[in-house]
């Protein structure tokens, strides 16, 4: 790869160092396959430690990836923050050489730490690719949420029907109609009317 | 009438309790606005999604937007605090080795004095003592720093780590961690859990720290002069609603649930009446202000906070001299007079006072004659002049 920045061409020659912060293991192979399709590069995964910060130093990374939506990023911000004799500058992947990707790494949902001073010809590559991997598994895994969530809903439904029929010799047609109609009345959705039935219910005993 | 809807992100701790409480009890609709409350899974993410549009308004540590203002961390967009959604609220707690160490030394857990808790930690406990906190620019690191720093424990007698608080229980028993310092739910949850025991609570250190704002970014309060007005007020009003009496029950169920924080009303409640568990073997103590959402303006956002927050971002992060007046705009004081004001409620004349310097409740010029300060007191008896910085 060609650099633009003649001043450091040893490291400029070298391959980039990538660290990946992903538990699910599958998932991880998928990313790493993708970025060395991608860009001459090494790439190293390390699952969610408390100890984060300092395994990720130990790779001595030029790009840190991480899941926008695990809670470990909080971690990263002391690597942002390091400035001993060891470690070496990082920031927050938001603006700058690589344009609109801030917008697009947000979307989604993935949060880029890149060494300072590197140049934006040999980011873009990787942040397109990791840009195009988190987004696929944020969206198959949001699928899977809301999936799991109507199932979780329609099971409260289907046992609030049965309080109500039991309680008051309601047919199941009679009982959804009525738990429909306090939720119009209430201005609630219907899985949260069934939600407070069912807690009442288990209350009362 | 159609209301408007304006995105807000919250991280799910007790004191995002004004924002929940402003949805579900109808203050935000009787000022004609829908709160859309997004989780965040980081304050890193919180504050990316603030600054990058997403969401217009949010939940953040109070001294995130001063840091920023400051040039430190990766994001410098402009925000603006318009008002203080807390004030106290964090506890510091050890983990089990450490409770056993002071327990044999005969320490009494007694949640109330941070210079004899200090100096038996620097008796039972060689080298550094590990801290875990949930975030670099937090009032829980400057709270830590300020104690060591007047203490036996001394300013190299503790060491401060990011560990989010889901995995707290985790570091602590990996030994990355021998302490904490963190907000409600999670002290409770620790002392649960059985991981740990709780050492005192944040306002034994400062008596009135603001912990949590509310923030946004300083050109959509440019360009939303009147949605910022509603939003404001009707958190406010949320506050005020949990400040009165015989509400915590009804504040913990909400807070309780599944979409919220997700843990018993039980643990919840512990914080919004004061009332804590300190230890597996069941001591507990009543904390009289644990958690302030409203009395004494506790929701005035005061420029003199702004700068000793900036004083002490300042010295952990060896920044230059910076200039505290510029840094302290930050804080709204204005926006907050205009909106809030506008409610016929007392506020404070000034937007400074002398922190710390407040020994007893006390009554202070405001425009309606009216207002009293609650207790202001760092525990070491000093005060921080906003003049002299």
């Amino acid at each position: 790869m060609k650099s633009e920045n003649s001043g450091f061409k040893a490291s400029a020659a070298k391959s980039l160092t990538i660290v990946v912060v992903e538990e699910n293991r599958d998932r991880a192979i998928a990313i790493v396959d993708a970025l060395k399709d991608a860009c001459d590069c090494d790439v190293f995964v390390i699952g969610n430690s408390s100890g984060l910060a300092r395994k990720i130093a130990t790779h001595g990374p030029d790009i840190v990836l991480i899941d926008a939506g695990n809670p470990t990023r909080d971690m990263m911000e002391e690597l942002t923050l390091a400035s001993g004799p060891m470690e070496r500058p990082v920031a927050m992947f938001v603006s700058g050489g690589a344009g609109g990707h801030a917008q697009a790494a947000i979307e989604a949902g993935v949060s880029a730490y890149v060494v300072d001073g590197l140049s934006p010809g040999r980011i873009k590559p990787v942040m397109d690719t990791a840009i195009a991997r988190f987004g696929m598994v944020r969206q198959m895994r949001s699928e899977l949420a809301e999936t799991r969530r109507a199932l979780e809903e329609r099971k409260v439904i289907d046992r609030a029907k049965g309080l109500l029929m039991k309680a008051k010799g309601l047919d199941e047609e009679a009982a959804y109609a009525l738990l429909r109609k306090t939720a119009m009345d209430q201005g609630r959705r219907v899985a949260d009317v069934a939600e407070a039935l069912v807690t009442a219910a288990g209350l009362l005993g | 009438m159609k209301s408007v809807s304006v995105p807000v992100a919250y991280m799910p701790l007790v004191d995002a309790a004004p924002l929940i409480v402003a949805h579900e009890m109808g203050f935000a609709e009787a000022e004609g606005i829908a709160l859309d409350l997004i989780a965040a899974p980081s304050w890193s993410s919180l504050r990316d999604m603030l600054a990058f549009g997403r969401v217009d308004a949010a939940h953040m540590l109070s001294p995130l937007p001063v840091a920023m203002a400051m040039g430190l961390g990766g994001v410098t967009t402009a925000l603006s605090v318009v008002s203080v959604l807390s004030v106290n609220g964090n506890v510091i707690g050890v983990g089990a080795p450490l409770e056993e160490k002071l327990r044999d030394a005969g320490y009494g857990f007694d949640f109330a004095d941070p210079v004899h808790a200090a100096s038996t930690l620097a008796k039972v406990h060689k080298g550094p003592i590990k801290f875990g906190v949930p975030f670099p620019f937090s009032m829980h690191v400057a709270l830590l720093r300020y104690w060591s720093g007047a203490s036996d424990l001394g300013p190299d007698g503790i060491e401060i780590r990011t560990v989010p608080p889901p995995l707290m229980a985790r570091a602590l028993a990996d030994g990355d961690v021998d302490a904490f310092c963190v907000g409600e739910p999670w002290g409770s949850v620790a002392v649960e859990r059985g991981v740990g025991a709780l050492l005192l609570p944040g306002k034994s250190i400062w008596s009135y720290a603001p912990e949590k704002v509310l923030a946004v970014r300083t050109d959509w309060a440019e360009t939303e002069p009147d949605l910022l007005g509603r939003l404001m007020r009707a958190v406010w009003k949320a506050g005020r609603w949990l400040s009165g009496p015989d509400v915590s029950a009804t504040a913990g169920d909400l807070l309780s649930r599944k979409a919220y924080l997700d843990v018993p009303s039980e643990i919840i409640d512990r914080a919004l009446s004061g009332h804590l568990t300190l230890s597996a073997r069941g001591e507990h103590r009543q904390i009289e202000g644990f958690l302030e959402f409203h009395r004494g303006a506790a929701s005035f956002p005061w420029r003199s906070q702004a700068k000793w927050i900036a004083r002490q971002l300042q010295l952990s992060h060896n920044a230059g001299v910076t200039d505290l007046d510029t840094i302290a705009q930050v804080f709204r004081s204005d926006l907050h007079r205009l909106h809030i004001g506008a409610l016929d409620f007392d506020l404070p004349g000034a937007s400074e006072k002398v922190e710390g310097a407040i020994p007893h409740a006390m009554p202070v010029a405001s425009a309606g004659g009216g207002l009293s300060l609650r207790p202001n007191q760092f525990f070491d008896g000093q005060v921080f002049d906003p003049e002299t910085g």
